[in-house]
């Protein structure tokens, strides 16, 4: 069983819907006492970063989220769950983050040529072999909408790289945490095939 | 590198799909639900649906088709018509849709724009902008093309984006279901006033037109004739632009 955490970011239907089509087993979580009970855990979202780190403080998952990756459990943040991932964020405010990858989340200044949000499909140039990916080619598209980006120094933490008006992170990993800046559950074959090696991933690399 | 999108647009009408000749003389265009699961087979880039006689009584049918379409709509898709409040954008995203087109409460209350953004996200919001050419001079008009409205329109462009619109809709009703290509100009002169992404509509009748609107400055091209009365699709199309040498999504 997938967990979904319901934090009140946004739309979760679509991750659900998306899950649910694979044939996999999925529930929203409303109640952080039940982290405990899902394998796996998937933090959507969209929105900006201050209020989503402080809806998730205030409705008590941060705890859990972190006890369930220290056990090397599997965790997947998609966009906005991706960048909570990160030690800060400065989206309308300066705010701690989960502080699961180092990192920090910041806009994109780009020149006028390149307009945020960056929207539409791009391509995802992976760094390395990951289970995540198993049988996803290298550098197919998938869908991002977003404004800022996640920076971080740790080389090891950079799963994927995508370009929009120069390199960024479109992937961070660290052990049995995994975050992507695209949507899968809008990304067709390729997002779907993520999601459906997520359901079976045992958290090792 | 950010590929350029192909965006079908599906007007909808009582619940049917609907596609008309200069924002009148509509014609159906088959089931919305169906026509859906046809573009994610094809994978779409991304869909559109308009509600062109959005009304109260149209709201629980447009709800009940958005929720279908997102069990079967694997790729982002927007949803626009008659949306004039905060609940109603609440209620197409809760229903599944991933962003909004907000067109004539843009004109009478941008603040709306501004609210929606803050509390759904940039990325949520897309202003949509209906144009005619009169006189030499473009007009914006609302209510699907009904009401000429004394707005300047690169100044309305400009208040879109500074009141948070994540993307331009721009839509020529003078070339709106004509086939002979989009209105280039009007593409040039909105995509210049400003730094959101811009998704151009109205006039597409082959694919030459798609690259002639990116030429012209589109990030996006929205079209619906060009796919309902033709052996056209979204893989052919995306072939077509990137022959023409814009980069289009690699399935």
């Amino acid at each position: 069983m997938i967990g979904i955490i319901d934090y009140g970011m946004g739309n979760l239907r679509s991750v659900y819907n998306a899950l649910d089509y694979i044939g996999q087993d999925a529930e929203l979580i409303t109640d952080a006492a039940r982290l405990p009970d899902y394998e796996r855990l998937i933090l959507p979202g969209v929105g900006a970063f201050t209020n989503a780190m402080n809806n998730l403080r205030s409705r008590g998952f941060e705890a859990g989220i972190k006890s369930h990756v220290e056990s090397g459990k599997p965790f997947l943040g998609i966009c906005l769950g991706m960048q909570l991932l990160a030690s800060r964020g400065v989206e309308s405010g300066d705010t701690t983050g989960l502080d699961i990858i180092p990192g920090d989340v910041v806009p994109m200044e780009l020149g006028p040529q390149f307009p945020t949000p960056h929207v539409g499909w791009n391509n995802v140039d992976l760094s390395y072999k990951h289970p995540l990916f198993a049988g996803v080619k290298n550098n197919i598209d998938f869908y991002f909408v977003h404004s800022y980006h996640f920076v971080t120094l740790d080389p090891k933490a950079v799963l994927g790289i995508t370009d929009y008006g120069g390199p960024f992170n479109s992937i961070v990993a660290s052990g049995s945490v995994v975050g992507v800046q695209f949507h899968p559950e809008k990304s067709q074959q390729g997002g779907l095939a993520i999601l459906e090696n997520f359901a079976t991933w045992d958290g090792k690399c | 590198m950010l590929k350029r999108r192909i965006i079908p647009t599906l007007l909808l009408r009582n619940g049917r799909m609907v596609k008309g000749k200069q924002f009148r003389e509509f014609r159906d265009t088959g089931n919305p639900v169906t026509a859906t699961r046809v573009y994610n087979a094809q994978a779409a880039d991304e869909l559109v649906f308009l509600d062109i006689e959005a009304s109260q009584e149209n709201r629980g049918t447009l709800l009940g088709i958005i929720e279908q379409v997102s069990k079967e709509a694997f790729m982002p898709f927007s949803v626009g018509g008659g949306i004039s409040s905060l609940q109603a954008v609440r209620d197409l995203t809760l229903a599944g849709a991933d962003k909004v087109v907000i067109t004539t409460a843009a004109v009478e209350n941008p603040g709306l724009i501004e609210e929606a953004a803050e509390a759904f996200g940039r990325q949520c919001i897309i202003a949509g902008i209906d144009v005619k050419k009169e006189d030499g001079k473009y007009v914006v008009y609302t209510h699907s093309g009904h009401n000429r409205v004394d707005v300047d329109l690169i100044s309305h462009v400009q208040n879109m984006e500074k009141m948070g619109a994540g993307e331009i809709f721009i839509n020529s009703i003078d070339h709106d279901g004509m086939m002979q290509g989009y209105d280039l100009e009007l593409i040039t002169l909105v995509s210049e006033a400003t730094t959101r992404p811009v998704i151009a509509m109205g006039g597409a009748g082959n694919f030459q037109h798609l690259v002639e609107a990116y030429a012209a400055g589109a990030h996006a091209a929205a079209c619906a004739s060009v796919f309902h009365f033709g052996d056209n699709n979204p893989p052919r199309a995306r072939a077509f632009v990137k022959n023409a040498g814009y980069p289009v999504k690699t399935v």
